[in-house]
């Protein structure tokens, strides 16, 4: 991967700031986009900067490799990079869908409620979101809906589905440190339990808590 | 009594919604073409819902030349030892060499290649 070291230039939405990463540091991210999507119980913001860039990357290695030497053992080493960065990338794309699915009524709910600031969730997918509500909706109408009696001719998906879990444990460990988090908000038998986070250290909390650490970076779920 | 009309309600929205996350888990595992033995325990909106829900997957599963349908596991080797189960023909690989097919063949082919014909039964996945 060294060879590959082309710096990578990404424009972040609007700023004309250039963020610069070099490939290891790009699989480094994606990898932990991965875990994060993976060990959270709601839906993450897409990270589709680096879906991209991670896809530039392969068809650059591909290209690479074509114009390589065959019989190369850096050629089966460099094809096997490639093999486990596309699965990641699959995993990853694959458990955001697999949420989608599962809540989907609250994640289009959400979205409505987002419209005025950038949308969270990437065209295709809110595109899919919504496709998958209306043909559920069409299948549960014409199989039962339809033969029930009119005043239960509706079902309102957003109480039946269930919500994501944000009470959940999950494992973390720090990247940054983070002091006075709050853990326990005060009631009646305890005063506030606030503890500092150790840069390193690892946890296992409710999600909850962590949520807007994870979204920003701080946090990495194990 | 209207208590009773909400039960059953719920009870058959829940037997009907397993049934299509059943039904999505085919998708996954089949591909798009189901065997027609399943066709056959499936309602016709069933196969509705099944053909909606391919189409709304294919700009997601398929973009920019990533399918994510395919990959379901860690890949642990660049090349697998695979056997013919069926007569196929001539197979190219990638130095424009061609693989002749034949059943009960066995080869040594790159995976991704042999991924899609895993998938429809044609080449068997030896371990040993």
């Amino acid at each position: 991967m060294a060879e590959e070291a082309d710096l990578l230039g990404q424009d972040s939405d609007g700023d004309s700031e250039e963020v610069v990463l070099t490939p290891a540091e790009l699989i480094d991210r994606l990898e932990q986009a991965w875990m994060n999507e993976k060990f959270a119980p709601e839906l993450l913001e897409n990270k589709s900067e680096i879906v991209e860039c991670v896809m530039e990357q392969l068809e650059h290695m591909e290209e690479n490799l074509k114009r390589a030497r065959k019989g190369d053992l850096k050629v089966s080493i460099h094809q096997m990079e490639m093999e486990r960065i596309r699965f990641v990338l699959s995993s990853y794309l694959r458990c955001r869908l697999m949420k989608i699915e599962k809540f989907f009524p609250h994640i289009l709910e959400k979205e409505k409620t987002r419209r005025e600031e950038e949308p969270s969730t990437l065209s295709p997918e809110f595109a899919f979101a919504k496709e998958f509500l209306a043909n559920t909706e069409t299948y549960l109408k014409d199989t039962a809906l339809k033969h029930m009696p009119p005043n239960l001719q509706k079902v309102d998906l957003l109480r039946t589905v269930p919500k994501p879990d944000l009470d959940a444990y999950v494992f973390l460990r720090v990247k940054e440190r983070q002091e006075n988090i709050l853990v326990e908000p005060e009631n009646d038998e305890q005063r506030d339990y606030v503890i500092d986070l150790e840069e390193g250290s690892q946890h296992l909390m409710r999600y909850r808590t962590v949520a807007p650490l994870v979204a920003s970076g701080a946090i990495q779920l194990i | 009594r209207h208590w009773f009309l909400l039960r059953n309600q719920r009870c058959t929205g829940a037997y009907l919604y397993d049934r299509l996350l059943r039904i999505r888990a085919l998708r996954w595992d089949y591909g798009s073409v189901l065997p027609s033995a399943l066709r056959l325990h499936m309602s016709a909106e069933e196969m509705d819902w099944f053909n909606g829900y391919k189409k709304s997957l294919l700009p997601l599963a398929g973009d920019q030349g990533l399918d994510i349908t395919q990959d379901m596991k860690p890949p642990k080797s660049l090349c697998i030892k695979v056997r013919c189960l069926k007569d196929y023909g001539e197979f190219e690989v990638e130095d424009g060499a061609s693989v002749l097919l034949k059943k009960h063949s066995q080869h040594f082919l790159p995976r991704w290649k042999c991924k899609q014909l895993i998938r429809q039964g044609i080449l068997e996945h030896v371990l040993s």
